[in-house]
């Protein structure tokens, strides 16, 4: 009963929290409700029982992404639409009707799907110990390349965002 | 633990729908990438979600595909903002709609 209570409440959030940064017409203000749904899916991650993943998105959606969207925003100050301007792209409504028909084939396959309403029985156990052992046995080359890949992403980004010097 | 599985896929399932459609619809740039970051995160909630619920939670599986999906998530977020970054600084614009020079 608290447990339903808790997944409430952390959807509710989450689900306000996505609502809000894409309907918002202020930039700032879409980041922070974004950065609340960030928290939101870390809560539910806790409440999963995966608490080294809830305790990374945590770090790494609400601390490092949300804060670079806000730095963002401040630093392409003047892009922002003029008050009487749509926030829109010229036909949402095709997009709007991608999105609906996307959630009702999703919401049919869940509901059609048999065995979904199963609880499971067993606590699992997914200790930081057990995180770190995997990651250096079985996921090692994975998780090599993933830090090349942070890497090059990480110069490319300030590359890409350099400012180039003025032609001769 | 009693909130069965598809409640959880329900959530994603409705997250997801919000990143596309405000994917699709605004026009500010950093916006798009919003939507997209919200996309991946409802995808991250059913691996989560298909690991704590299977039959083989001691393995860890889904857990690892969504630590190195954020990982992923990070580099595709500081990619995209200085792309974005960049392309304000040509065009003074990061509305998607005006970036329409190839169009014939």
């Amino acid at each position: 009963m608290l447990n339903e209570f808790a997944f409430l409440l952390c959807a509710a959030l989450t689900l306000a929290g996505a609502v809000a940064a894409m309907t918002l017409r202020n930039l700032v203000h879409c980041a922070l409700c974004a950065a609340g749904a960030f928290a939101g899916l870390a809560a539910l991650y806790l409440q999963l029982d995966a608490q080294f993943v809830g305790f990374a998105q945590f770090l790494v959606y609400v601390g490092a992404i949300a804060i670079l969207i806000v730095f963002t925003v401040l630093l392409t100050r003047g892009a922002e639409i003029r008050p009487g301007e749509s926030t829109a792209s010229p036909a949402p409504w095709m997009g709007l009707l991608v999105g609906v028909l996307v959630l009702a084939c999703l919401i049919g396959s869940i509901v059609a799907s048999p065995g979904l309403f199963r609880v499971p029985s067993q606590t699992a156990r997914a200790s930081v110990q057990q995180i770190g052992e995997q990651l250096m046995n079985q996921y090692v080359l994975p998780l090599e390349t993933i830090g090349l890949l942070l890497t090059a992403a990480l110069l490319g980004a300030v590359v890409i965002a350099l400012r180039e010097p003025p032609d001769k | 633990m009693t909130t069965p599985l598809a409640h959880y896929l329900i959530l994603a399932a409705l997250l997801f729908s919000i990143g596309l459609a405000g994917a699709l619809t605004r026009r500010n740039a950093i916006l798009v990438l919003l939507g997209i970051e919200l996309m991946l995160n409802a995808a991250n909630l059913n691996f989560i979600a298909f690991w704590r619920f299977g039959p083989h939670p001691e393995k860890l599986t889904g857990l690892m595909f969504v630590l190195f999906s954020i990982a992923i998530g990070a580099a595709e977020a500081a990619i995209g903002l200085a792309l974005v970054i960049a392309i304000y600084r040509h065009r003074r614009t990061a509305q998607l709609d005006r970036l329409d020079s190839l169009k014939g």
